[in-house]
């Protein structure tokens, strides 16, 4: 479990970075935190030619809020989230998401950037980025350029960045005092990574829901909204009842797959019951 | 002065050193010209191997060489039996290297030499290994029709039937009012050491000396078998051990690598070393535990029970290892547990299957017969209408029965008996200990969407193999004491309890005696090792002895330089005094005598587990609400170690019982091949957890009383868990049979239940 051989390079500007992963012809790849690449080093199931380090690249490391919302610098670490008081008000849903990621060492290093460029069908980020139609800010040899959620996560480890792109910003859309939002995950020890989780939420008019946003992740092969659950959440009062047809529509719309820890048909059931209990949820907040 | 260290919870001598980071492990151990050995492992489960071509990686720049099975004349060594060396088993040793066949995803094919690990693994990359694929047998149900065999020769791939035989059980079971079948499986575990694996050798051409650091828990077995194997002679090879990161039955067998590395630093006349990194221990360090069972038990309408029967079969991997056949074979002679049961049959058969090969782990066999049986317990009090704690108390073996003599097996003509106690009185106190009348009301209770269930299990615990220990007692240059034992030391604090018992049997401060050496091949003739919970008991033992052959020596020498009779000697904390004399002990350094115990009979000591806890039903999720273990241990010399042992058990055993399972596909492939796909339980996980060590009735069959006390944590975990998850779960009729208790396993039976009611 020893990393095959590879150049190091830490570039000072973003320029330099895309000109290094540029010139190594998808031979190269960034490096945020490592604690996702690292492991995949070690096992050799990525051997890339050039690490180009991240961690000089001025401007990434910033949490901005504004009237537009929430804009997550690239290299914004997960301890950066759950320590910035702001954001109990500005995105209490997304502080609550971060604080189930894996394990406090981990945690002071992952970073968003590297968290959604690795795609991981089961983390929480691009679980919110999805859920809150996040816009990812890119910048490669061809330029910058925006990517919504929807178009950036494509499956399993796998999203819209060419080889010589960077992830600069996630942007993520400005949040409502009043918004109901509930979040529920289930994994089989602390800081796993979950069986499936659900982020949702909506806003209330004339005593109805509205606007429903519901997020799975760790069910299928990539993050994605649940139409179908939305829909059935749209425009109702939402109570105990209204919750139980919510999760019904989400487990009966996921595509489960089978793995070591759980099977297809636990995984969807677990989808609607923790779809039901964040509906439950965000209604009690 | 009389000394009482024995009986006090004294702080681990060890814990400063480790606790500061002054511990040396064998990757600490620094050596001039080094080379690092990377192994290249088969990932294909079954197969012929046809060639291996690794000129490609001898060209990458640090290699300094490959070694293969061609590099030994004759054909790889087999690494024979130590437990168990019965003539059914040669034919499916492990030969150190694979030479015609692959038979495990992870069996060693070529051993890479380089000038660092990060260059060995490159150069793994570069061997080119053709193997002609056969059919992979995944499990015992396919290995049972011996469609695709593991071993041309033998024809089969059951390597052996144990037959556990008490009494008359068919005849028991002819006449028997009632009688309960059921099938059951544990998961398959192992027991995963923080510190994995390492060796390394150096070899002294000019003096014609092998010595080998990283030794653990039987070197002076395995200094037998590596001078066998590597054919120089035992005084020729010394095994130093190390500072060990665990052992639970796995470190410190001897595995292909303890030939390969010494071998190779032989081959090469330069030292190698090789530390198994997190990847290669989980395929590469034996497994344990998979078994399955169909087990009847038969019982008399008060709840006696007459008799029980059954068949078990055991998913041994892909060889017989060192150990490999103690599972089986407990799980056989141990169904019973500690309950008085007049008639026994058991057939345990062992099953070869292209996995990893399988050993001992902590509670080997207990572990799956304490589920079997306790899980079936409740279900039969259930149906015969008995509290499941009065079918217990009635059936649990008295200390007027005692010595009790268990089931006997052929054919290793195994017979045994438990030795001292009330199994009753731990029982008791556990369910006072956690109040049980108070809790009983929560059973099957909904409370805030989670249900309550009581689990509650009786164990019984061997320990104290013999057939010897040897010690050594030596005084030192500043008048200190040595003593050296012939015991190793995987982590359970031998170092402070021999040095309670060595200062008690003297007569002098503990602070008197300065070190225990343990576990290398130089310090004492003969040694036994760290295994079955034996250390405290044999090795204890042993230093009695040697204490009573150092003071006789003392004496003697004494009583010359004192001018005095060697019965007026007395030892005084640094001064020897007789005759109105007195000499410092200093005079006397180097004095040294050696002591040893025999002993051919087993300790049992035994407890009972009691739980609580909550089932979120939707999740599948278990929560640990309390949980008390008590155990007996006969006497306890350091009360504080023997509770670091039973909750450190306690916590493995929580592990099996609900998230660890190695995990092979149809093909034999490896699923859980690191920690994230095999989930050990991490610092948050059970958090809740108690004991109680009593030693009320100490063991008859040593001097000291002792038993064995280090597995006693982990033999009842599993089912203790599965009962108190049926016991939550009872209004859906829920009985798990098998381990672990998953999510999703318990949602299955959450759901079949409610299939049941609908119906
Ligand atoms: C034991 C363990 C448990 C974990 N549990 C969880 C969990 O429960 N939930 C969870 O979400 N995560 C979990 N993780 C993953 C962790 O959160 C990682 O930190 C995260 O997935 C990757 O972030 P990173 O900054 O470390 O990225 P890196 O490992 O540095 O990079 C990951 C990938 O993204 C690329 N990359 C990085 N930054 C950029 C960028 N700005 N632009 C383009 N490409 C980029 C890299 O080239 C690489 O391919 C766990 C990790 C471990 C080791």
């Amino acid at each position: 479990m020893k990393l095959p051989p590879f150049e190091y390079a830490c570039p000072a500007t973003i320029n330099e970075a895309v000109a290094l992963l540029a010139g190594h012809g998808g031979e190269a790849k960034p490096l945020a935190g490592g604690q996702s690449l690292m492991p995949m080093m070690a096992f050799r199931i990525a051997q890339p030619s050039l690490l180009v380090d991240l961690r000089k690249l001025p401007g990434l490391k910033e949490i901005k809020i504004g009237a537009d919302g929430v804009r997550l610098g690239a290299l914004v670490r997960w301890r950066d989230i759950l320590d910035d008081k702001r954001l109990d008000a500005a995105h209490p849903l997304l502080k609550e998401a971060i604080s189930h990621v894996a394990h406090y060492q981990i945690r002071n290093r992952g970073t968003v950037g590297g968290s959604c460029a690795h795609a991981d069908p089961a983390s929480e980020m691009p679980g919110i980025a999805q859920t809150c139609e996040a816009t990812f800010s890119v910048i490669g040899k061809a330029g910058a350029r925006t990517i919504k959620a929807a178009d950036f996560f494509q499956g399993a480890l796998t999203t819209a960045l060419k080889p010589d792109e960077i992830v600069t910003e996630i942007h993520l859309p400005a949040w409502p005092a009043q918004r109901r939002y509930g979040f529920q995950e289930f994994a089989r020890r602390r800081g796993d990574f979950a069986m499936a989780g659900i982020a949702l939420y909506y806003d209330v008019e004339g005593g109805k829901a509205a606007n429903a946003h519901i997020g799975v992740f760790g069910v299928g092969d990539c993050q994605r909204r649940l139409p179908k659950a939305e829909a059935a959440l749209n425009g109702h009062t939402v109570d105990d009842a209204l919750a139980v047809k919510v999760g019904e529509a989400a487990a009966a719309e996921v595509e489960p797959q089978e793995d070591i820890h759980a099977s297809s048909a636990y995984r969807r059931a677990l989808t609607g019951t923790l779809a039901e209990r964040a509906l439950k949820a965000a209604a009690a907040r | 002065m009389k000394n009482t260290f024995i009986g006090q919870p004294m702080e681990r001598r060890e814990d400063m050193r480790f606790l500061r980071g002054r511990g040396e492990y064998v990757d600490d151990v620094a050596m001039p010209g080094l080379l690092y050995a990377v192994i290249l492992r088969s990932s294909v489960a079954h197969g012929r191997l046809i060639s291996i071509d690794a000129s490609a990686a001898l060209k990458v720049p640090g290699v300094h060489s490959v070694i293969t099975a061609a590099d030994m004349p004759g054909g790889p060594p087999i690494v024979p039996m130590r437990l168990q060396p019965l003539p059914e088993f040669k034919p499916f040793e492990q030969p150190v290297i694979a030479h015609d066949k692959v038979r495990y995803v992870g069996e060693p094919i070529a051993v890479v030499l380089a000038s660092s690990v990060a260059i060995g693994e490159d150069a793994l990359e570069a061997i080119a290994v053709e193997i002609e694929d056969l059919p992979a047998v995944a499990d015992w149900q396919t290995a049972a029709k011996n469609k695709s065999v593991l071993f041309e020769k033998p024809g089969t791939n059951r390597s052996l039937v144990f037959q556990a035989r008490k009494g008359d059980a068919d005849a028991a079971f002819a006449n028997a009012p009632y009688v309960r079948r059921e099938h059951l499986r544990t998961g398959r575990h192992y027991g995963l050491t923080m510190e994995p694996r390492g060796v390394m050798a150096t070899w002294d051409d000019a003096a014609g000396k092998l010595t080998v650091y990283g030794a653990a828990k039987v070197p002076f077995f395995n200094r037998r078998i590596l001078s066998a194997q590597i054919k120089l002679p035992v005084e020729s090879i010394e095994m130093i051990e190390n500072d060990v990161g665990g052992g639970y039955g796995a470190r410190g067998e001897f595995y292909p690598e303890d030939f390969l590395i010494p071998f190779a630093a032989r081959h090469v006349r330069r030292p190698v070393k090789w530390i198994e990194d997190r990847r290669e221990t989980l395929m590469a360090m034996n497994h344990a535990r998979e078994e399955e069972c169909d087990l009847e038990v038969a019982c008399a309408r008060d709840g006696t029970i007459l008799a029980i029967r059954g068949e078990v079969h055991t998913d041994m991997g892909a060889y017989m290892r060192t150990n490999g056949a103690v599972g089986a074979r407990n799980v056989s002679q141990f169904m019973a547990g500690p309950y008085r049961v007049p008639h026994v049959k058991i057939d345990s058969s062992l099953w070869m299957t292209n996995k990893t090969p399988v050993g001992t782990y902590r509670g080997p066999g207990r572990f799956e017969a304490n589920f079997f049986l306790e899980r079936m317990i409740d279900m039969i009090a259930a149906d015969l209408g008995i509290d499941r704690i009065d079918f217990r108390r009635k059936n649990l073996i008295t200390s007027a029965e005692q010595p009790y003599p268990i089931a006997h097996v052929q054919p290793t003509d195994a017979r045994d008996e438990y030795d001292s106690g009330e199994y009753s009185e731990t029982l008791e106190r556990a369910l006072k200990e956690i109040d049980w009348p108070k809790l009983s009301k929560l059973q099957g209770k909904l409370i805030d969407g989670k249900y309550h269930g009581l689990g509650v299990v009786c164990f019984i615990e061997g320990g104290g193999a013999g057939p010897k220990e040897s010690a050594r007692i030596e005084v030192n240059k500043d008048g200190t004491l040595s003593v050296y034992m012939g015991t190793s030391s995987v982590g359970q604090g031998v170092e402070t309890v021999f040095a309670q018992i060595a200062a008690d049997a003297l007569e002098v401060p503990v602070e008197r005696i300065h070190h225990v050496y343990h576990g290398s091949t130089a310090y004492v003739s003969d040694g036994y090792g760290a295994y079955h919970s034996r250390s405290t008991v044999m090795g204890g033992s042993a230093v009695l002895d040697a204490t009573n052959n150092f003071m006789a020596t003392l004496r003697q020498a004494a009583g010359k330089r004192l001018g005095c009779a060697e019965s007026n000697v007395a030892l005084d904390i640094d001064k020897v005094t007789g005759g109105g004399r007195s000499m410092e002990l200093s005079e006397f350094a180097e004095l040294t005598a050696e002591g040893a115990f025999l002993n051919k009979k087993h300790t049992y000591s035994y407890g009972a587990h009691v739980a609580h806890i909550t089932v979120d039903a939707r999740l599948g999720r278990i929560e640990i609400v309390d949980y008390v273990v008590v155990q007996d241990v006969g006497r306890a010399v350091n009360p504080l170690t023997v509770k670091g042992q039973v909750l450190g058990s306690l916590v493995q055993g929580l592990g099996g019982a609900v998230l660890e399972d190695l995990k092979y596909d149809e093909n034999g492939q490896f699923l859980t091949g690191s920690l994230a796909d095999y989930l050990l339980p991490t610092a948050t996980d059970f958090p809740n957890l108690r004991c109680v060590v009593l030693d009320d009735y100490p063991s008859p069959i040593n001097p000291l009383g002792v038993k064995g006390a280090g597995e006693g944590g982990i033999i009842a975990a599993g089912g203790c868990m599965a009962n108190a998850v049926a016991n939550a779960l009872q209004s859906f009729g829920a009985q798990p049979l098998q381990l672990p208790l998953t999510p999703t396993y318990i949602w299955e039976l959450v759901q079949a239940g409610q299939k049941q009611a609908a119906e």
